[in-house]
């Protein structure tokens, strides 16, 4: 391991202040993702800022029926918590299918949202990666892909965003509050994850030192029936080889209003919102579930091992669908 | 009373396991220790141009950087033997760091040596070595062509082609015939602890080894020819090992490499492999495939078998696992062809992995007998019971026992297996497509050859001490050895404390190949079955104890007191007998010499394998929903942990038939996924209802117990009975292990 130093700041100035100020260091919450690619080499930050003592670890209720997450409270704690499984099960669902429980006792929201993606070349620095040193190239790209994003990719970098959580965040239009040196700012989640393009190492728009201090969490529609499904090898313990985070609202057999969004196929968390446009006003049937699943994947790009997400995402989609939508699929 | 032998006795070190108070080889306190860090080179195929440890010599801590360059040469090369054998027990025929080449990724090329691990680790980041790299060849599609026929497989032990009758003229008259191909991805152990080593030199120049292995002999020996030090100047202890499945069966490098690193820095030093280390520095189940024919009689009587394997191994070593063995005599049938062929790469010699061979071998020929159930229209159990054999049929001897019938009867009953329809594809449950399949379990009864040996002591108030030099990897050892001791020395358990785990002790070969518990309950029974004879003999020949002049054979022992056998009334305890005779303790050493394992009996391990599956074709999920598994494995020692046994190996093959899997890169030819998070292995969540039984049988040809032991039949079977349940599920045949989501999606839906 690397020599490094370490403190633990007690309010979000301090913390904001002493990162910023040092282009070598890092924020530390749980340490599940910080951790691991520290010992690995992957980060290599020389100082650690302990921010476990700031005051950001609350669930609140807010009056529009959503909910304020503090950035440090534990995926555990935000899973089982009862606002949280009363006004937003969707993302409780997420997190419960995510990780181990003893990561999730350890796991933050905030790092959650920032952690790194699984890919294994990433993880191996010995290894040509853009993400991770860019303009080395992409081991990936001809190498073993099955876990591979096929939506958002770019001829960079084809890594799968992992976060459980994020997906669940995307469908619900969340917001992400941050606090930095220029202040507050509130940034839509569907803003907050960026495709590769030709930067894969820029995953989000914050600032070095940038604190995400909250996540805003508004209701699902009204009336609408909510479901993360996740599908992979294993029944547990594992990464998304595809999943779904759904919230559906259908009337006298016709869908009023649908979120969509997918996990474990793209580069980022993915709102559908193709899938979306084409199913709202539709009569809620397995079929026009799988043409609109399809037209979502429409763009899909396969690459060696993963060609097989593309019609997982659609089966996973239909899937989820057709579980929430009244008296099931027709 | 009745015997301990058998009984349900929980771990007697469960509580220091779970409470941290064990201590691994990684944990041994030992004042003034520093700590190595192997580098693995992270090419397959090259030579090592230049080194500069500057920046790393000179990193705060560090104590030396060791290379090809300033490592000692070894004194010899053992050859590779399975340690088993008892003798010198190398992973491979290879030492690293004595020349430039590099033969396979991960190969260690430097030692780093530093007074803390944090930074041995960080100075081993600070070593630059550069190479002059050529492709490397990984895959069985690189070597498929090049492909020889090994003289002998598996450390020398086995040969690279068997055959009996006439294969052609069998297939050729065979009424019908199944053929088909198997692939078999690479295999890891993933015990939980990482291979480690602590070593430490004294003054005078012996050497102690703190070592994670499944035989402390085995470490013994082979470091002993490695550094040119005699064995008795060498002790291995090796108290508690935290798994192994293999990895720990042979002595990889790592361990002599610790002995050089403390030598070189004068000072103790510990080695650990890292988690990613484990996947390229201590074996693993080769990538292999199996092309697989049977010939049968319309009514599904065997009449021909011909197995071919190809497998990739090491450019030094001649290893295949015996993936032939079990199928080639697990049936009756007159005709039978097997074959080995290898290709070498550019990867390090494969290893044992649990039920090597048989996990991958008979995954082919269940699936197949399946194959020809269906074609023939027979039920596979009825199939399974129709080519039984009662004698080996490689040499015609009768086994020393068998048990299959039962063990298939006793699984089908427990199974409810009973009126299945044998047609796929017929029941559902929801989303859940149901299916249920079975397989036959076979695994070789192997000996050791060497005597086997055990020390029983008793002291004057009655405590027994027994001792034997085993290791204890999970297997609960110690627990059943205690109920061995108590048997036969007629005291209860609680009197008696068994100890293992080091070289100083009465020798005990390697448990490896489930031959463990046979060969140490040999020698613990002959041993306090000495030390009752010799406790009796001392009875009857004094004047002063109740006993004196009975006959020594009408003399039984129940909870430490000796009597007649009808006359419980006169008699005395050992401790009675001992404190008036001012002899403060009575020692027996046991010394068991196992009987040829070719001569007079086929000696095999038999059990039964069902499964139920539900299969979500749609979304290519596969989900065992329950197992029943039925062993014959002769006397069963402690039932408890027998069964944790078992189970565990049912889990394992689990795991092998629908997620383990290593991908090779081949590009660079390193493992794509070497860690936990991507080498899948089943959590709970994945494992189903298992329900394991035991049929007796009449043993008495393997050892004086007629153990014939659990470690490893549990895996065997389950992969094809899993994947004819998939078959039945679905109608697709899988024949690739793992069973992956993405072939249900394309094929089964
Ligand atoms: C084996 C394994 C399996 C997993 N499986 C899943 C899974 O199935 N699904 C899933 O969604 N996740 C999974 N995870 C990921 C896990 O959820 C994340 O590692 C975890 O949520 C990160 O949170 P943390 O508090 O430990 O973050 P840390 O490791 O402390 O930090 C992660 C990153 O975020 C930064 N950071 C942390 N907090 C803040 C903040 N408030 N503001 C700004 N920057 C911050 C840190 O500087 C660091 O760069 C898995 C992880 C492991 C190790
Ligand atoms: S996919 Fe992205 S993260 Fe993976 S190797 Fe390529 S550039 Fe790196």
């Amino acid at each position: 391991m690397r020599p490094i130093s370490y403190s633990r700041v007690a309010d979000v100035g301090t913390a904001v202040g002493t990162v910023t100020a040092d282009p070598a260091s890092a924020f530390l919450a749980g340490g599940t993702t910080q951790v691991d690619l520290l010992r690995i080499y992957v980060e290599q930050p020389r100082r650690l800022v302990d921010i476990n003592d700031l005051p950001l670890r609350d669930i609140e209720e807010l009056p529009n029926r959503g909910l304020r997450i503090g950035a440090l409270a534990r995926m555990n704690e935000v899973a089982e918590h009862p606002s949280v499984i009363d006004r937003s099960p969707l993302v409780s669902q997420a997190l419960l299918l995510g990780a181990s429980p003893q990561l999730r006792n350890m796991a933050s929201i905030g790092g959650n949202l920032l952690q790194r993606t699984r890919c294994t070349y990433f993880r191996d620095v010995s290894t040509a990666c853009n993400k991770r040193t860019p303009g080395t190239g992409c081991a990936a790209m001809d190498g073993v892909n099955r876990g591979h994003a096929v939506l958002g990719t770019s001829d960079q970098c084809i890594a799968t965003h992992p976060s459980d959580l994020a997906v669940a965040l995307v469908a619900l239009d969340a917001d992400v509050i941050a606090e930095g040196q220029r202040g507050r700012r509130s940034i839509p989640v569907h803003e907050f994850f960026l495709p590769p393009e030709d930067t894969p190492d820029i995953e989000h728009p914050l600032d070095h030192g940038e604190l995400i201090v909250d996540v805003e969490v508004p209701p699902a529609p009204d009336g609408s029936t909510s479901l993360y499904l996740k599908v992979r090898d294993r029944e547990s313990y594992e990464f998304a080889l595809a999943s779904v985070a759904v919230a559906l609202r259908v009337e006298g057999g016709m869908v009023v209003e649908v979120r969509l969004a997918l996990g474990g196929v793209a580069t980022v968390p993915w709102r559908a919102r193709r899938a979306e446009r084409m199913l709202t006003g539709q009569p809620a049937t397995t079929e026009n579930f799988a043409a609109a699943a399809r037209e979502e994947l429409a763009p899909a790009v396969a690459r060696g091992m993963n060609g097989f997400k593309i019609e997982l995402a659609c089966r996973t989609i239909v899937r989820a669908l057709e579980t929430v939508a009244p008296d099931g699929a027709r | 009373m009745s015997p301990a032998i058998g009984g349900t006795l929980a771990r007697l070190d469960g509580r220091a396991k779970v409470s941290g108070s064990a201590r691994y080889s990684g944990e041994v306190p030992i004042p003034h220790l520093a700590h190595a860090v192997l580098i693995g080179a992270p090419v397959a195929n090259a030579r090592i141009t230049a080194v500069d440890a500057t920046e790393a010599e000179q990193s705060a801590g560090v104590l030396a950087v060791l290379t090809h360059l300033n490592l000692p040469k070894v004194a010899m090369q053992p050859s590779l033997l399975p340690s088993l054998a008892g003798l010198a027990a190398p992973g491979h025929t290879f030492f690293p760091m004595q020349d430039d080449t590099v033969h396979y990724a991960g190969q260690h090329v430097a030692v780093v040596v530093a007074d803390t691990l944090e930074r041995a680790e960080h100075a081993a980041t600070l070593v630059r070595i550069d190479y002059d790299t050529t492709p490397p060849v990984t895959l069985l599609e690189e070597i498929k062509d090049q492909a020889y026929e090994p003289q002998k497989i598996f450390g020398g032990l086995l040969p690279g082609r068997q055959v009996r009758g006439d294969i052609e003229a069998g297939l050729r008259d065979a009424e019908v015939r199944v053929e088909a191909m198997y692939e078999f991805a690479a295999n890891h152990h993933n015990p939980i602890e990482p291979s480690t080593t602590t070593a430490a030199w004294d003054e005078v120049g012996r050497l102690t080894l703190y070592d994670g292995i499944q035989g402390p002999t085995s470490t013994q020996l082979t470091a002993a020819a490695f550094l040119g030090v005699p064995p008795a100047q060498i002790r291995v202890v090796s108290n508690y090992v935290g798994g192994s499945f293999g990895s720990k069966a042979m002595v990889w490098p790592h361990a002599t490499l610790a002995a050089m690193a403390a030598r070189h820095v004068g000072r103790p030093v510990r080695l650990a492999l890292n988690r990613e280390q484990m996947f390229t520095s201590c074996g693993h189940r080769e990538q292999q495939r199996q092309h697989l024919t049977l010939g049968a009689r319309a009514d599904g009587k065997l009449v021909a078998v011909r197995h071919h394997k190809l497998s990739l191994t090491s450019h030094f070593d001649d290893w295949a696992e015996p993936s032939l063995q079990s199928p080639a005599i697990i049936y009756d049938y007159p005709n039978y062809e097997g074959i080995y062929r290898l290709g070498r790469g550019n990867i390090n010699t494969p290893t044992f992995t649990r039920a090597p061979g048989e996990a991958t071998g008979m995954f082919a020929m269940e699936s197949a007998m399946d194959e020809l159930a269906e074609r023939i229209g027979v039920d596979p159990v009825e199939l399974r019971l129709r080519n039984c054999s009662d004698t080996d049929p490689a040499t015609g001897d009768p086994w020393s026992s068998s048990g299959l019938r039962e063990c298939l009867e006793r699984g089908a009953e427990l199974f409810g297996w009973a009126g299945r329809d044998p047609r796929p594809r017929q029941r559902r449950e929801g989303n859940w497509l149901i299916g249920t399949g079975m397989a036959t379990a076979a695994y070789p009864h192997a000996q050791p050859v060497n005597p086997q040996r055990a020390r029983a002591r008793i002291y004057s108030d009655g405590s027994v001490i027994v001792e034997a030099g085993v290791s204890e990897f999970g297997t609960g050892i110690s627990t059943a050895m205690t109920l061995v001791a108590a048997d036969g020395l007629g005291v209860t358990v609680d009197q008696v404390r068994f100890a293992g785990g080091n070289t100083d002790m009465p020798n005990i070969t390697a448990a490896v190949g489930s031959a463990g518990a046979g060969a140490a309950s040999a020698a613990v029974h002959l041993s306090v079955t000495a030390l009752r004879e010799q406790l009796i003999g001392m009875a009857v020949a004094d004047e002063q104890s109740p006993l004196h002049g009975a006959d020594p054979a009408a003399v039984v022992v129940e909870g430490g007191r000796m009597a007649l056998r009808d006359r419980p009334d006169a008699g005395e305890t050992y401790s009675a007998m001992l404190q008036r005779k001012l002899v403060p303790d009575v020692e027996a050493i046991g010394n068991w010499i196992p009987p040829a394992q070719d001569v007079g009996h086929g000696m095999h391990t038999f059990g039964a394998q069902f499964a139920e599956v539900g299969v979500d074709a749609e979304l290519g999920l596969i989900r065992v929903r329950r197992m029943v598994g039925v062993f014959a494995p002769g006397r069963v020692l402690n039932r408890r942990t027998a069964h944790s046994q078992l189970m565990g190996g049912m889990l394992w093959g689990l795991g092998q038939t629908l997620l383990e899997a290593t991908r090779m890169d081949a590009r660079s030819g390193r493992w794509a996924n070497a860690s936990l998070a991507d080498y899948l292995v089943p959590v709970n969540a994945d494992s189903p209802d298992v329900v394991v039984d035991t049929v007796e049988v009449h043993e008495n040809v393997v050892n004086p117990l007629g153990v014939k032991g659990v470690g490893e039949i549990g895996v065997v079977g389950v992969a094809a009975a899993i994947g004819n349940a998939v078959y039945h599920a679905t109608g697709y045949r899988a024949r690739s292990l793992p069973i992956a989501l993405d072939d249900i999606l394309s094929q089964a839906s």
